[in-house]
């Protein structure tokens, strides 16, 4: 195994991971507030990716415009969301709140390719195609902007939880009726957390959509967001960020060395693997508070 | 006037708790009974093996998870591996010349070991972190099976159930199949019927209600858990077999992929969690309505002119199994078995406003 190819899937690894931790970020900020994890996450990424092409393909908009426009749209329906069916369910067991998020992923997976053609729709951002030399590196222009951009994004998000909105939030998903005798608004606190969520959603659905193109696919990333949601724990930001980097690691290494033993497919077991062996080693993920219940 | 109790008084406990203490259930029973038997006889080929069929195994597959679902309060994601487990088993020792009978055995019993392996998370964990390890397994399991050619015969390849028999009849043309799987169906529906009654079941209830209350009046949550899980899961692994044996009869991986485990959760959800009846309510819905939907949309297009879009008619299952989904769980959380039970206790004492229920 010779490093300039290790060094290769490592870079790679790494942004590609956190490209992942981008989408495991908003599970993270849904479950801080509410408690819930949002397995809807990434048919809300395909959804975002649609929004995008429909406004730059279907209306002609310039890109720069249709993403921000894009995301506000987003930012309603992830709001929408919550206002209409998530907090109808509030006082129900979490089986059937998991049961929501899934019912709504499969409805979103149907409801986007069915109105606008299941084809693979190409979603340029005029990043080059050429990849970037680095001494004797190749590394892809697109994923490094990915990357990049992932990264500042949860940098924001770990300050965000600073901000008057982000220590409203934390009160919240310490004590949620500690927080209402205060005078928080929490069911405002959760629908601004939803809506954020399904923001980043969305640059998340746009940064793979640019690399791999946008069809029903794009949901599939679910199943890594997950993995990194867990290893990081699902209530750190800072646990997505390393758990991101690790499970980018994980894959890339994985896919690089395991692959021509076994005759490929390991990237998609990965996530799982790391999911099981999370949740038997250590539940709480490596930076989340270890939940203790009182009986 | 269809479920009348009027002058039905029991005097002794024994009538009282028998499984159907209405008379008018018992005939209700028995009336679907005879006609389930006489299908073959009287409807088409074609009604018994595309629509009877089908129905029959996934009620009996939907019924294993509903017991872990509705009867533990314990949630499974991978419940498709599961069942594929039990087909890969038993094919490949039918394929060995092992009979169906123990063939079928051996499938549960590999898919309830496979399947405590993961259910043993559940004991540290639950909930929110018990979804994603079932939904890990079920990839875990797809990647096993697609992986290793010794189990699947390759990735694109589809292994050939050979000719078996069951109790002494072969197994094939359209009768024998369906009369194998009613009798498997009816053996584990009398099995879930039953299993509410008894001290397992009990222990199972008080778990999904609260596992550390279980745990306080001397219920072991870990031990039931773990027994609601092998139990759940030998049902999948055995209905998996039958399901490759009866129906199937060549499987393939792509068979047993997450669709089919979300198609399963649908199936329990609609029918109403934690009820045997809703259980064939929810199955019949969920297999029937996109033929349904189809068919309407089909109608629509013919006298109006009005078509569809391929990519839209394509996606209208999806659509269908999400929006039931959401749409029970928000309006109706117990399900078809809950809208049953509301007419059926309106017209126990009809018409008289008063019900006694």
């Amino acid at each position: 195994m010779d490093v300039i190819l290790l060094a290769e899937l490592a870079i790679n690894g790494v942004f590609v991971g956190l490209m992942y931790a981008l989408l495991a970020a908003g599970i993270v900020l849904i479950y801080k507030t509410s408690g819930i994890a949002n397995l809807a996450q990434g048919a809300l990424a395909m959804t975002g990716a649609y929004v995008v092409v429909m406004l730059a393909g279907g209306l002609g908009l310039s890109m720069w415009l249709a993403i921000p426009l894009a995301m506000a749209v987003m930012f309603l329906v992830g709001a929408l969301i919550e206002r209409v069916a998530l907090r109808r369910m509030i006082g129900q067991p979490v089986i059937m709140v998991i049961m929501l998020t899934i019912g709504l992923e499969i409805f979103l997976r149907g409801l986007l390719p069915g109105l606008f053609g299941a084809s693979v729709k190409r979603l340029d951002l005029g990043i080059p195609n050429a990849p970037l030399f680095l001494g004797d590196l190749l590394l892809s222009r697109a994923l490094l902007i990915g990357g990049g951009v992932s990264l500042a994004l949860i940098v924001l998000a770990i300050l965000f939880f600073n901000s008057r909105l982000g220590v409203i939030m934390r009160a919240v998903s310490d004590n949620q009726t500690a927080s209402w005798s205060v005078g928080i608004r929490v069911e405002r606190a959760i629908a601004i957390a939803w809506g954020l969520s399904a923001t980043m959603a969305t640059t998340s659905g746009v940064l793979w959509g640019a690399t791999q193109g946008v069809d029903w696919s794009l949901s599939l990333l679910l199943i890594k967001a997950l993995a990194i949601a867990i290893l990081g724990g699902l209530d750190s930001m800072v646990g997505v960020l390393i758990a991101g980097v690790l499970v980018g690691l994980a894959e890339s290494m994985a896919t690089g060395i395991l692959d021509p033993i076994v005759g490929g497919g390991t990237r998609d077991v990965v996530a799982s693997v790391i999911i099981v062996l999370t949740l038997l080693l250590r539940p709480h993920g490596l930076f989340g508070r270890e939940h203790i219940e009182r009986v | 006037m269809f479920f009348r109790r009027a002058g039905i008084s029991h005097t002794r406990y024994q009538q009282e708790r028998q499984l159907w203490p209405l008379p008018i259930d018992r005939l209700t029973v028995l009336a679907v009974l005879a006609f389930l038997i006489a299908a073959p006889f009287i409807l088409d080929r074609l009604y018994i093996v595309s629509y009877l069929l089908p129905l029959i195994i996934w009620s009996s597959a939907a019924l294993g998870l509903n017991l872990l679902m509705g009867g533990a309060g314990q949630i499974h994601l991978g419940y498709g591996a599961v069942i594929g487990i039990g087909a890969y088993t038993a094919v490949h020792m039918m394929r060995a010349g092992i009979p169906f009978e123990l063939a079928m055995i051996g499938g549960g019993l590999a898919a309830g070991a496979i399947g405590i392996v993961f259910g043993a998370s559940a004991l540290r964990i639950k909930g929110l972190y018990l979804a994603m390890a079932t939904l890990a397994m079920q990839y875990i399991v797809d990647f096993v099976i697609v992986q290793f050619p010794a189990i699947s015969g390759g990735s694109q390849a589809s292994l050939q159930v050979p000719p078996v028999s069951f109790l002494g009849f072969p197994i094939q043309g359209d009768r024998t199949p369906y009369y194998v799987a009613l009798f498997i169906c009816a053996m584990i529906t009398l099995f879930m019927l039953n299993v509410r009654r008894t001290s397992f079941g009990r222990a199972l209830v008080a778990i999904r209600e609260k596992d550390y209350a279980a745990s306080i009046i001397g219920v072991d949550p870990f031990r039931y858990k773990l027994l609601a899980f092998w139990v759940s899961s030998f049902v999948g692994g055995l209905m998996g077999a039958v399901l490759a044996t009866c129906y199937y009869r060549a499987i393939s991986p792509d068979q047993f992929h997450l669709d089919l485990s979300i198609q399963l959760v649908a199936m329990v959800i609609v029918g109403g969690l934690g009820s045997v009846l809703g259980v064939f309510f929810g199955v019949s819905l969920i297999l029937f309505a996109p033929i349904l939907l189809n068919q309407t949309i089909a109608l629509v297009a013919d006298t109006t002119g009005l078509t569809l879009p391929m990519d839209l008619r394509a996606h209208l299952p999806l659509m269908l199994y999400g929006g039931l989904i959401m749409g029970f769980l928000l309006l109706e959380p117990l399900g078809l078995a809950k809208i049953y039970s509301n007419i059926r206790n309106y017209f126990l004492v009809w018409p008289f406003r008063h019900s006694r229920q």
